[in-house]
């Protein structure tokens, strides 16, 4: 938080310059130079691959041709990709699986932990420690992938959407996460509500959450970020159904097939081998998955050290 | 605890984080606390019964590794087994070879992935331009955010047999060389992948000890003339070293965990010698060929060794004098 608030003070361009201590030793050419270089080639090495991703995703096959593959340098543009991919039905549908899993998990899994975390955050309520225990333990045992798998499909969660989102909606952290904003909100703000005639119910909806909107943001990323990410539970769970998959799972296809066929994207662009599919398509699929991300990303980013200090250190 | 409640007389009916001590929440009958909390009780039972079903249950369907489990009769009607499918789980080559690749993985990840967190944060402490900060910020949280499939797919437009490296390579007529594939090198790759996937985000904890430590430390040792490099081993490493044991004792405690998805992920392009892990291991061996019981008791041995090693890292970590994973 200190952080961000230097930056907002700093605001003034005259006062933005960089503000060493008198104490300190101006820096060496080559600490600079070193510093420079390091920086440069750890952002290289995540912008570079997102960027040829995206770039060969809006590359006609001239232009892959000439590459002879991913393309590096923008050379003959065109949005054919994208027109064949969201008329591809396979990609369609699991675009819209992958959205609904991520909002329908998303909204439980907030309700649930947001719940969670309030009615275990007002200390000396009756139960609470162990509640508490219940949820911690989990943490340390578990019973593994195989007991889990036949919990749910023992209820019938085979081929199902709810075992895509029921078995891994609550995370422990999240919830102590929430729950030790909540704790530190403070005691007048409630002991007002209540003397207002509030119940817990009233208090967590119109004074606890408007009063802790950042770490809630932080929590919902994070588990929106999980659902549309998962795959595992799709590979358990909806294996042989491709109607059901999600983009993950569809994505993985495209890279399992390029990985069992090694060099087959590399000339081919779905001329020698039928069922791999050109290469800006693929690419395509990639950016696909990556929206989302790249879409809330810059709108959370300032609060992540909120989220995540308040569980390492804290927590 | 006593004077607390004298100088706090009845402050209304109900008890908050301010006026309820524990004498007098004993005072009170059982059934006046409930009626007090029981929407607070209430509000935690949506998760509570999610645990119970999908975390509690499973561990008692541990049962079925001391079974021959058939998902035909369930777990009420399977036969016995006692520890035949331990016994025969340690003379499985296969079983070994996944715990050999486990212990390789994790110490080849904490060798090569656990210092770099730590230095790109005292790096980017130096680092004076807030918005050069702020950038590198942004750009190295990113990967945290994409799924392993992105990850790896990622990972082979790059270094893949068709990928970057290699069209250069073969443009160039240098040989090429097949990272993705390679059963040899694929320690390497699983880090690097999770070097360039988490590596980033690991350092927001260190940035955060780092803020914290007190600049008048520095001033006062850099007017009594020590240099940059003294003040970091003085003041700034001894900073840090709290949250470096919290998280060498969760890398410790987590040893046998090395990653699940990216192995699944990569198993056929590398081949299972190289690839199988203890958690993929329940997985392919349990799952797969539906020998449930046979994985299921993978999985119980995974889980008890884990068990002991999270707390003997918490052990370690106070006799170090530092906190752990939890106090005491």
């Amino acid at each position: 938080m200190s952080m961000a608030t230097t930056l907002r003070l700093r605001r003034n361009p005259a006062a933005a310059a960089p503000t060493r201590a008198p104490w300190e030793e101006p820096p060496t050419a080559i600490g600079q130079a070193g510093k420079g270089v390091v920086l440069t080639v750890v952002i290289a090495a995540v912008l570079v691959p997102l960027w040829v991703v995206v770039l060969t995703s809006l590359s006609t096959t001239g232009a892959i041709g000439r590459a002879g593959g991913l393309v590096i340098w923008p050379d003959g543009l065109t949005l054919d990709a994208y027109r064949q991919m969201l008329t591809n039905d396979q990609v369609t549908r699991a675009l819209v699986v992958s959205l609904l899993v991520t909002l329908v998990g998303t909204l439980v899994s907030m309700v649930v932990s947001v719940l969670c975390a309030y009615g275990l955050s007002r200390s000396r309520s009756m139960g609470h420690r162990i509640i508490l225990m219940v949820l911690i333990l989990t943490m340390f045992v578990s019973g593994g992938l195989i007991p889990t798998y036949l919990v749910v499909t023992g209820l019938g969660g085979y081929g199902q959407y709810w075992a895509l989102i029921l078995p891994s909606a609550v995370s422990v952290f999240n919830i102590l996460v929430l729950r030790s904003f909540y704790s530190s909100t403070s005691a007048e703000l409630i002991d007002a509500a209540k003397m207002d005639g509030a119940g817990d119910w009233r208090t967590l909806w119109s004074v606890v959450l408007p009063t802790s909107k950042a770490v809630t943001a932080v929590i919902t990323l994070f588990y929106a970020v999980g659902y549309w990410n998962s795959f595992f539970n799709v590979m358990l769970y909806m294996p042989v159904d491709s109607s059901k998959w999600p983009l993950q799972y569809v994505l993985l296809e495209y890279v399992q097939q390029g990985m069992n066929m090694p060099g087959s994207v590399n000339n081919g662009f779905g001329t020698g081998h039928a069922q791999t599919a050109p290469l800006s398509l693929q690419m395509a699929v990639v950016v696909l998955t990556l929206v989302p991300i790249l879409m809330v990303y810059p709108f959370m980013q300032k609060h992540f050290r909120t989220g995540v200090l308040t569980g390492a250190v804290k927590g | 605890m006593a004077a607390t409640v004298a100088t706090k007389p009845g402050k209304g009916r109900r008890k908050t984080a301010e006026d309820g001590t524990r004498p007098v929440s004993a005072k009170l009958s059982w059934r006046i606390r409930l009626r007090r909390d029981k929407s607070l009780i209430l509000m935690t039972l949506p998760a509570v019964v999610l645990l119970l079903v999908f975390n509690y249950a499973p561990l008692f369907g541990l049962v079925t590794a001391f079974q021959y489990y058939d998902p035909l009769v369930g777990v009420w009607h399977s036969s016995w087994a006692g520890l035949d499918q331990f016994r025969m789980l340690f003379q499985d080559p296969l079983f070994w070879g996944a715990l050999r690749n486990t212990l390789f993985l994790s110490l080849v990840q904490l060798v090569l992935f656990f210092p770099i967190p730590v230095v790109l944060a005292l790096l980017l402490n130096t680092v004076m331009n807030e918005r050069l900060r702020n950038f590198v910020q942004s750009v190295v949280y990113l990967p945290h955010f994409f799924s392993w499939v992105l990850t790896v797919t990622i990972f082979q437009q790059m270094l893949g047999g068709a990928g970057v490296l290699n069209q250069f390579l073969r443009q160039h007529n240098v040989g090429t060389w097949d990272f993705m594939t390679n059963p040899h090198t694929f320690a390497l790759l699983i880090t690097s992948q999770a070097v360039w996937k988490e590596a980033g985000w690991g350092i927001i904890v260190f940035l955060a000890a780092l803020a914290a430590i007190d600049n008048n430390l520095y001033e006062a040792s850099a007017v009594d003339g020590a240099g940059r490099w003294r003040r970091m081993w003085h003041i700034t490493l001894p900073g840090l070293r709290g949250v470096i044991v919290l998280m060498l004792v969760l890398r410790l405690g987590n040893a046998l965990t090395v990653g699940f998805e990216q192995f699944l992920i990569q198993r056929n392009a590398v081949g299972h010698s190289a690839a199988d892990v203890l958690d993929t291991f329940s997985f392919y061996y349990g799952i797969a060929t539906n020998n449930y019981s046979y994985g299921a008791a993978a999985g119980l041995f995974k889980s008890v060794i884990s068990l002991l090693l999270i707390l003997g890292a918490n052990k370690l970590a106070h006799a170090f004098g530092e906190d752990g994973l939890y106090r005491k």
